[in-house]
């Protein structure tokens, strides 16, 4: 008999023996190594183990009875040192064991992060029982507190583990979502929610930095200085191919054994298994794979041929109640498109990758029942270019021929129990006897049956319930929607943002059904303004979704260069702001001119240079002028009663103070101030979004004017008497025009939409005002700063070059 | 196909891009997902807008200028307008980006 010796009893090498054993049982004497303790068993499904779902005796696969009665030599906790090929033995901890074919099924070992504390006593990974074992003890604390760095398969399944075992449970992922190498965003943020609603607490895109703890681990300290108590850590963050001795034997290596199609490695006589190999420069990481390859390696140990091909895989979580599902390739290749589906009141998201007629990827979260239809399409290739329009509602609407691919022939084809409307509860039945009843329009529907008039996301689908009981009479709706990506208007979405409390992009995408999976050019700057306005303390401002002027800080000019314009309180200055902005434009080249907002401009500036000449500009007191923003511009003054003869209130003063307390905040397009020191407005301030005249009684403030494609004078909005009331007045209507406005829509247009008088009523309570300034002044907690000297210090990389290959290719 | 290491993924932000200098011109690397990158040149065919200062969106950007949208992946100009751009093959490997110098110099040389 061949002396066959096996290094590892894991999942890959114990099913090749199974093969073996099931062919050809007296071929091989067999010799079994392993490092843990004990035999094969089901590794993955360590994950109910800790939860408490399974005993670890449930999850042994060969246990002692096996092994005796295939006459397998075991040498469990033994780890091998090294394979002598010359000699071809291979040497244990405890001795040498001669081979004729040797298998090399080592697996991975999980990666460990070297950050001060790793060695502590309570930090573990999740790989074996042990491993398992000790985050099991460590829940037995009453109260014990847990930290899973990595937000991957494995940490998302050891925290619920450890949640379902009564811990409290912190995920830290250094990713802006979870899961984000099988998931995408929309999925990550429902897996999210899901988790939290479980008490599992999720900090995404957190950097860890160290562990701390007297002989054992106490705590975890993250970049930003929190701190995070913690009786055991567990560090999921990736897997390294287990393959050393194939390394220190001479064998051929990439990233790890190399093997060929029938799973050997360079040495003819040793063979390879599982996670340690690398193939075709493809690693591994999950076992269905695995087992395709324990087949082939069998079959090439007995002298058959087979070969071992990639194919694609899918992954499920093993989170009880978290139904995702993943499969196919969602990045590189030509010409994809996807199919978005999203069902906000289930909880439902569905992602298909198309490319060429053929499904090449898929993504569900909250319902997976067709996955594997969709799972079997990707394999299969199948052209699925005849039931393109109706896929992504699964395999049940298929077949039905011409009717089923037609979205409102289906949706005729619906019984008139059907739900249409989740919310409200509305059947299509409903709707038809309204429309009967002779409503004809969507607003009709909404006023009779209330169905869409809740979250808004069967809007469409009640169109169609029209369209198909109007036919030709039925016109949609007049109100445009914000893009392509959705069919809700601007205010819809405002509307739904503040009443769902909606507080991220993601949000705003699932909940209201968004069709793209992450916006486009003309959604993402509103979405992100409207999110800012509404939640200040709550979202973060997403530069990537900002126009290139508002992310850079300066304006784009179509030579790609940019204008850098500091502010000038009121349009006043001094020498030596003049003089360090004259060394700055001839530092850097600068084209100058005086602009029409009383300031000077500095235009042709690289980008490159944006950075070095803000802080210089920031060296000499300036800041920002946001000359650039849907946000406040300037407020240009005239120099009033300190100097003219004609000045009635200090206006200048007045337009510093005004200035100062709006700068910095975002509002749906410009806003322009003006302060004149009399009638004879000399700051222009008649056509300005806000425009103040001075008199002798007090102040007039005037809203609503514009001097650009439109010319308008502005409307009185009131009268005051002191400058306080005139600064309160002003900041409560700016407040109000950013609650409320469309993104893009000047103050002039928004109030032409709602009504001066609407405005003047609602300004007109005291308590609202208050109100306004006060939400507004949260705001300015965060928004007011400088962005410039912000992104000197945080942003400076990314003004360069991510690299410059000319240099090098000169050479 | 010669892959030369250009920096790191995390370097781009999420949806967002940067360039790298090359004798061929400037080519703009696109982070359209977490681990999701594309390269194209960085000059858009209408009126030559650096498309890395654009809005990424799905696998497409708007041009900053005029907001023509290009597909990244195959470089054509979406909807109404005509026109592409170069693409580039550029990959991740343990988390750097891998961009590959061969087809920017033959694209240079054609
Ligand atoms: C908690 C958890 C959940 C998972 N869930 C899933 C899932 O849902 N789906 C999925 O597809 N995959 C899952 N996986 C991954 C899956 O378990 C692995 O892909 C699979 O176990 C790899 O099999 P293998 O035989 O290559 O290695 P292993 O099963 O790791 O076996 C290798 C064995 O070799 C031993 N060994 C290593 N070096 C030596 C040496 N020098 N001498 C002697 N012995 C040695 C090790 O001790 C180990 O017992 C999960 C993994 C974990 C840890
Ligand atoms: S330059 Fe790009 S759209 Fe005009």
């Amino acid at each position: 008999m061949q002396k066959l010796v096996v290094i590892g009893a894991g999942m890959a090498s114990g099913r090749v023996l199974e093969h073996l054993f099931d062919t050809a049982p007296e071929a091989f004497d067999v010799t079994l190594f392993n490092a843990e303790p004990r035999g094969n068993y089901n590794r993955i499904m360590l994950s109910p183990v800790l939860s408490g779902e399974k005993t670890f005796e449930e999850i042994v696969t060969h246990d002692d009875a096996w092994y005796a009665d295939n006459k397998v030599t075991t040498r469990f906790g033994e780890k091998v040192t090294k394979i002598d090929r010359d000699r071809k033995v291979v040497v244990g901890e405890n001795g040498e064991v001669a081979y004729d074919k040797l298998i090399i099924g080592t697996g991975s070992a999980p990666f460990i992060i070297p950050m001060p504390g790793h060695d502590l006593p309570g930090v573990v990974a999740y790989r074996d029982l042990e491993d398992t074992n000790a985050m099991i003890d460590a829940s037995a604390k009453p109260g014990g507190k847990a930290v899973v760095i990595g937000g991957g398969l494995l940490g998302l399944e050891a925290a619920a583990g450890l949640r379902l075992r009564g811990m409290d449970v912190t995920v830290l992922h250094i990713m802006g979502h979870l899961m984000e190498r099988q998931l995408d965003e929309a999925a990550g943020y429902l897996l999210k929610q899901d988790l939290e609603k479980r008490g599992i607490n999720v900090m995404l895109k957190a950097q860890t930095k160290c562990i701390e703890g007297d002989g054992k681990v106490e705590r975890v300290l993250l970049e930003d200085g929190t701190v995070l108590e913690a009786d055991i850590v567990c560090m999921a963050v990736g897997i390294r191919p287990a393959a050393a001795l194939g390394q220190d034997a001479g064998l051929e290596m990439g990233r790890a054994i190399k093997v060929d199609a029938q799973m050997r490695t360079s040495d003819p006589d040793i063979l390879a298994v599982g996670e340690c190999v690398e193939f075709e420069g493809n690693l591994f990481g999950l076992v269905a794979p695995l087992y395709d390859q324990a087949k082939v390696l069998a079959k090439t140990l007995l002298g058959e041929d087979d070969a071992f091909k990639m194919r694609e895989l899918s992954t499920k979580l093993k989170v009880t109640g978290c139904d995702l599902f993943s499969a196919g390739d969602f990045a590189e290749g030509d010409a994809r498109e996807d199919i978005v589906f999203r069902d906000p009141k289930r909880g439902v998201y569905k992602r298909l990758v198309i490319e060429d007629d053929k499904l090449v990827g898929a993504v569900m979260y909250g319902d997976t029942a067709d996955s594997n239809w969709f799972f079997g399409l990707i394999k299969d290739g199948s052209d699925i270019s005849e039931m393109r329009d109706t896929i992504i509602f699964g395999p049940a609407f298929q077949g039905g021929g011409a009717a089923a691919a037609d979205p409102l022939a289906a949706v005729a084809a619906l019984p008139a129990d059907a739900e249409i409307c989740g919310c409200n509860g509305v059947c299509k039945g409903t709707i038809v006897t309204a429309i009967e009843g002779g409503a004809t329009t969507l607003d009709d529907v909404k006023a009779i049956t209330k169905a869409s008039a809740s979250c808004g996301t069967c809007t469409g689908l009640v169109e169609q319930v029209l369209a198909v009981t109007l036919g030709d009479s039925f016109e949609a709706k007049a109100e445009k929607p914000i893009c392509k990506c959705t069919d809700l208007t601007h205010e819809d979405v405002r509307r739904l943002i503040k009443s769902q409390e909606l507080k991220s992009q993601p949000a705003v995408w699932q909940q209201l059904a968004w069709k793209t999976p992450n916006g486009c050019h003309v959604c993402r700057p509103a979405i992100n303004y409207y999110l800012l306005a509404d939640w200040p303390l709550d979202y973060q401002d997403d530069l990537q979704s900002r126009f290139v002027n508002e992310r850079n800080h300066a304006n784009i000019q179509k030579d790609g260069t940019y204008s850098v314009m500091p502010r000038m309180w009121g349009g006043m200055t001094d020498p030596d702001e003049l003089i360090a902005i004259a060394q700055a434009a001839k530092k850097f080249d600068a084209v100058v001119k005086v602009t029409g907002g009383q300031r000077i401009d500095l235009l042709g500036i690289k980008k490159e240079d944006l950075p070095a000449i803000w802080s210089d500009l920031n060296d000499a007191g300036m800041v920002s002028g946001h000359a650039y923003t849907k946000g406040l511009r300037t407020v240009k003054t005239c120099v009033g009663s300190d100097w003219c003869r004609f000045g009635t209130q200090d206006s200048t003063g007045l337009g510093i103070k005004l200035e100062k307390r709006l700068w910095g905040s975002w509002t749906p397009h410009k806003v322009k101030l003006g302060v004149s020191g009399c009638p004879r407005n000399c700051a222009e301030a008649t056509c300005k979004d806000v425009g103040v005249i001075c008199v002798d009684s007090g102040y007039q403030i005037g809203v609503a004017g514009a001097a650009g494609m439109d010319v308008k004078e502005t409307e009185r909005l009131i009268d005051v008497a002191t400058e306080e009331e005139a600064i309160e007045w002003t900041v409560a209507f700016v407040q109000l025009y950013r609650e409320n406005a469309k993104y893009l829509d000047r103050a002039y247009k928004w109030v032409a939409k709602v009504g001066l008088d609407w405005v003047k009523e609602t300004l007109d309570d005291p308590a609202t005002r208050a109100a306004l300034i006060e939400r507004f002044d949260i705001s300015q907690s965060v928004y007011q700063h400088d962005p410039w000297a912000e992104h000197v210090e945080n942003r400076k990389a990314q003004y360069a070059p991510l690299a410059d290959l000319t240099t090098e290719a000169a050479e | 196909m010669s892959w030369t290491d250009i920096g790191a993924l995390t370097d781009i932000p999420l949806r967002g891009a940067r360039i790298v200098k090359t004798p061929a011109g400037c080519i703009a690397v696109f982070r359209t997902d977490e681990a999701e990158v594309f390269a194209t040149s960085n000059k858009c065919a209408h009126k030559g807008g650096p498309l890395a200062e654009g809005i990424v969106h799905g696998k497409q950007v708007t041009c900053p200028l005029h907001n023509w949208v290009y597909s990244l992946e195959t470089g054509e100009a979406q909807g109404a307008d005509e026109g592409s751009i170069a693409t580039y093959p550029v990959k991740i490997e343990d988390g750097r980006l891998l961009l590959d110098t061969d087809a920017v110099a033959a694209r240079n040389a054609a």
